[in-house]
């Protein structure tokens, strides 16, 4: 284990993780539940442009989504990151804030690209 | 020997936490590439969703469903261990949760076109 931030600092994580993961328990089950309707007809990009393409909801939803995920997902590989592996905090903090900024760019990108499609 | 207490449904419920999380994770570029054709590419995207409805692609999606329920009915587990009042049947979620998955995975797994 390689932990060297202040106790400050791992309580904002902590508290990130947690208040991400309500989010995400509601997001999460709306996209399993879509994604086996989704898959009854078959996929495809008509489909899923009909299916998001030109709605709001889909967009606050999947942008809320995507902004979830930017924040858990990283808080969480930097806890495994820490807890296994011998490299310094410093360099696991700047690699999962890439990664949550990778999230945010090519995620909130592809959610106003399909948003822009409009219904087919 | 050390004596260890992993033997536990509640350390395999913890294991599978953080390799699904770790998994799932890495799956995010490749969801994100994958919907990006969507805007950029539709023949290519179409042409990688029929590719998915092959059966074994059917079958590792399925997989990917059944560690996205697991990771969503893990955590709700572990907020319920952090925020609620102590609950002496910690086995038992661990089964709900797996059996949850699983019939995520399943229901995704049949109804795949």
């Amino acid at each position: 284990m390689n932990i060297n931030t202040s106790a400050k600092t791992e309580t904002w994580l902590w508290l990130g993780q947690r208040l991400s993961a309500v989010v995400l328990a509601v997001c999460v089950v709306v996209h399993i539940v879509t994604m086996i309707f989704a898959m009854r007809g078959g996929l495809s990009t008509g489909e899923i442009a009909g299916r998001v393409g030109g709605n709001v909801w889909w967009l606050t939803f999947y942008g809320l989504f995507v902004l979830s995920v930017s924040v858990h997902a990283p808080i969480g590989i930097r806890a495994v990151l820490l807890e296994s592996t011998p490299i310094s905090a410093r360099r696991i903090g700047l690699l999962c804030m890439i990664f949550g900024l990778f999230i945010i760019v090519f995620g909130i990108k592809a959610v106003i690209g399909l948003y822009q499609l409009g219904p087919v | 020997m050390k004596k260890t207490n992993r033997n536990h449904p509640t350390y395999w419920a913890f294991l599978l936490h953080r390799l699904s999380g770790v998994l799932l994770a890495m799956f995010i570029p490749v969801h994100l590439y994958v919907l990006s054709l969507a805007i950029t590419d539709g023949a290519a995207l179409d042409t990688f969703l029929r590719w998915s409805t092959t059966p074994m692609v059917k079958v590792l999606e399925s997989g990917l469903v059944i560690l996205l329920a697991a990771h969503l009915t893990g955590g709700l587990r572990l907020l319920a261990l952090e925020f609620c009042a102590w609950m002496s049947w910690q086995k038992t979620a661990v089964a709900i949760s797996a059996g949850l998955s699983l019939a995520a995975g399943l229901l995704f797994f049949l109804n795949a076109g």
